[in-house]
């Protein structure tokens, strides 16, 4: 089959339709209203005496020290990631772990404290850093290349010629990232990091929501004035700030111990733990342990992820093209662009955990609060995307409105954009899709989480390395996909300016 | 220049920071404690910084409460050796005591030798109460508490596999869930999320004290019968740290805990002793159930 526009959205859309064939999709809950109409009343009088101060300072400290380190490493592995085959596997991997199992494999080495909380934020962000820096090297203009002295390192061009070229994406990115990283460490409270997650999600848990609305209420005011308060200047002194407001370390334990421990013991298959590695039995035994893994866990939960992932990528593509134009100002107006601002912050801010939270109560256990959570995050996030999109756009001086100027003009300009977006949200959906298992959707981290609730590690591991290929794969194929359609160029970062690169469409030859 | 090249700067001062702060050096290390969370888990460190407070006072040494916040995390800490001692359930405290080799148990609640769990359904099922477990919630939907809850999962599971031989939850109902912690799974089977849940029956008196359980929507069904349940473990370890005798100090100070406030924390009358051999029974079950290996 010819890859065009039509024929890969189709494909997504048949494999939303038969996804949605197999899924566990039901409306169950009886009476949802006393509980969301507490919800509602709480949301409307936050009570700001539930703030902890502290932790909003941690979620700061996290954020910025494990987003620093990150893109500290991750620059130095940019140089050498189109060379070194070992580096962009090791960034993949790293990357394709959630921070939230990050975190749950560090806090058995490190326990609950700053190290587990700014680990399980650098180790990721340091694959993404890489991947994306790397791109944009890849980008960049070299013209300045060409009048080098012959001989000259690759380190010193790379020094002299790219960097001042690519110095500034470099910085704008790594503060959208900061962004991000804050949203990771607000999540890993929920496992127990003193972070602003910690408290919100005990105060959820308990129905206080009058205290979990004024938490929510502080992070998005954190999120939505970043520009003010994170910007190169303010740098030096976030960082150092971060590194002295540390929480102090509760308690000992040897770092070095629990990490012999766990290497050499908890993550190591049961069976060979017992047997002898010389013996065939062990081996058998190994087979035996792994074999239920694999038919019991692995396999359904690979196929629910895909399941949950490949709805909600479409429900999300949906909600985007139905968005865009309420946040574009040729659309909406000024209005529509406070609006959209505003609603973009909110979106992007809820964690995704949260709104499935609600739903689960408001719907009953299925794949549903998962599948609505995740589509309206990525959907508003890329609805708020294309409407900016929508208004870096040239348009003819008699150019048609409203519904003419959607239907004719906007979304088949945009639509190559648009593709470019949803694919490569996909990835991201899936890596997502895990966190819902620990609210019961059977993804596989579902799996992860009770395997860790059973201290069965080794289990653990295996699942996670099936989220690793998974992740993996679900990447290369869009990645594909991407460069079938001739849209490998376009922007797919949050972080970048949207200008008029209405994509060519591909051309269908007779 | 440092204004011309902030984020360099900021990059390289950052990366000496890391290199320049290396693990502080420890002395003799504070006790530190912790408590299963199960119940209100909002102000924690606040309820329990009153028991860090009296065990400060009556052994002598600094003693700090790490909050955690679900049942694998407590296991965790007391592995690693951040917590030293702790307040388990019976199936976590058992794990406790399975992950770190000649720990022992302290002291559990009078309550706790003759715990038991109640089975409650959303009213529109239209089961009734019954001394047996009701063999009408077959089919019907069900959720447990947190995965690793004596009283939430690992003897109501023994008990339904009991009264359905041969089949497992997920084969019993249509929907098996797991809410997270008892308070959670009022909730889910108040609203009709779940039709039948299981959960603590202390939490589940506390809940009706608090005004929190509708009797139009939501009724006990079952009362199991009784298993040992919450304890305090502590590492195998602590009289080489602390001195000889150090863990039997620490036993006689929870047992003489009379203060009602202190005792409140944990909604219990008082604590009184007991030892590793009184929750074999919850290994064997919870081997049967195959939370632990054979």
């Amino acid at each position: 089959m010819r890859m065009t526009y039509t024929s890969v959205s189709s494909l997504l859309l048949v494999s939303a339709i038969l996804s949605a064939g197999i899924a566990d999709i039901a409306i169950t809950a009886l009476h949802p209203w006393h509980e969301m109409r507490r919800l509602l009343l709480g949301i409307l009088h936050p009570d700001l005496r539930a703030i902890e101060l502290w932790s909003v300072v941690w979620t700061v400290s996290f954020a910025v020290l494990g987003v620093g380190i990150a893109a500290a490493i991750g620059l130095g592995l940019a140089i050498v990631y189109g060379q070194s085959r070992l580096v962009r596997i090791v960034c993949t991997v790293l990357r394709s772990v959630h921070e939230l199992f990050w975190a749950l494999l560090l806090i058995q080495i490190y326990g609950l404290g700053a190290t587990t909380g700014i680990l399980a934020i650098a180790l990721p962000y340091t694959g993404v850093f890489a991947k994306v820096f790397a791109e944009m090297i890849d980008e960049a203009d070299l013209s300045a290349e060409q009048v080098l002295p012959h001989g000259t390192s690759a380190l010193s061009a790379f020094a002299y010629v790219r960097l001042p070229e690519l110095a500034g994406r470099f910085k704008t990115y790594t503060l959208y990232r900061l962004e991000c990283g804050l949203r990771s460490t607000l999540v890993l409270g929920f496992i127990g990091l003193p972070t602003i997650g910690f408290h919100l999600e005990s105060y959820f848990k308990q129905g206080n929501y009058p205290q979990a609305a004024a938490l929510l209420g502080v992070f998005y005011i954190l999120i939505g004035t970043r520009r003010l308060w994170a910007r190169p200047p303010t740098l030096p002194l976030l960082i150092l700030a971060s590194l002295f407001l540390l929480p102090p370390a509760i308690g000992g334990g040897s770092a070095f111990d629990n990490l012999v421990r766990f290497l050499g013991h908890d993550i190591i298959p049961a069976p060979l733990l017992n047997g002898a590695i010389t013996s065939w039995s062990t081996w058998v035994g190994l087979g035996g342990w792994f074999m239920p893994i694999l038919k019991h866990q692995i396999v359904p939960g690979l196929i629910n992820t895909l399941v949950v992932s490949q709805i909600a990528m479409v429900a999300m593509a949906v909600l985007a093209l139905v968005l865009f134009p309420l946040v574009s100002q040729r659309f909406a107006g000024p209005v529509g662009q406070i609006a959209g601002r505003f609603g973009l912050v909110v979106v992007r801010s809820t964690p995704e955990y949260m709104l499935a939270y609600v739903l689960l109560q408001l719907v009953g256990p299925s794949m549903l609060p998962a599948v609505i959570a995740l589509s309206l995050h990525n959907g508003g996030i890329v609805g708020y995307l294309m409407g900016r999109h929508a208004d870096a756009l040239e348009y003819r001086l008699d150019a048609p409105r409203g519904l003419n100027l959607y239907a004719y003009e906007a979304v088949p300009r945009l639509y190559g954009q648009f593709l470019a977006y949803v694919l490569y949200r996909w990835e991201i959906i899936v890596r997502e899709s895990a966190i819902f298992g620990i609210l019961g959707v059977t993804t596989l981290g579902y799996y992860v989480d009770a395997a860790i609730s059973e201290l069965r590690f080794d289990v653990a591991v295996v699942l996670i390395v099936a989220t690793v290929l998974l992740s993996a794969a679900i990447d290369q194929v869009s990645r594909r996909l991407r460069q079938g359609l001739r849209l490998a160029t376009l922007p797919t970062r949050l972080a970048e300016e949207p200008t008029d690169q209405t994509a060519r469409p591909v051309l269908r030859q007779a | 220049m440092i204004a011309r090249r902030p984020l360099t700067y900021s990059l390289l001062a950052l990366a000496a920071m890391t290199l320049l702060s290396g693990p502080v050096a420890a002395q003799t290390p504070p006790l530190v404690f912790t408590a299963i969370p199960d119940q209100d888990e909002t102000r924690l460190t606040e309820r329990f910084s009153a028991y860090a407070k009296y065990f400060e006072a009556k052994l002598g040494v600094p003693v700090k409460y790490l909050p955690v916040k679900s049942y694998p995390a407590a296991v965790t800490a007391f592995t690693n050796n951040q917590v030293q001692f702790a307040w388990f359930g019976g199936f976590t405290g058992v794990q406790a005591v399975r992950a770190v080799p000649a720990s022992q148990t302290l002291a559990q609640g009078a309550e706790d030798a003759a715990f038991t769990s109640v089975m409650i359904a959303n009213t529109a099922t239209q089961l009734k109460p019954s001394t047996e477990l009701p063999k009408a919630i077959e089919g019907l939907t069900f959720t447990f508490g947190a995965r690793a809850s004596t009283s939430g999962r690992v003897f109501p599971e023994h008990f339904l596999r009991q009264a359905f031989p041969g089949k497992t939850p997920e084969q019993i109902f249509s929907r098996v869930g797991f809410s997270g912690d008892h308070s959670r799974t009022l909730q889910l089977v108040q609203s009709g999320a779940f039709q039948v849940g299981v959960m603590d029956s202390i939490v589940w008196k506390s809940e009706i004290k608090a005004g929190n359980v509708d009797p139009k929507q939501v009724s006990v069904i079952w009362e199991s019968p009784p298993f040992p349940d919450y304890h305090w473990v502590a590492r195998g370890d602590l009289d080489k740290v602390y001195g000889a005798g150090f863990t039997q100090k620490v036993q006689d100070t929870i047992l003489g805990i009379s203060d009602p406030a202190l005792l409140a924390i944990f909604a219990r009358s008082k604590f009184i002793p007991a030892k590793n051999e009184d929750y074999k029974v919850i290994e064997d079950v919870a081997t049967l159930v195959g939370l632990f290996n054979q």
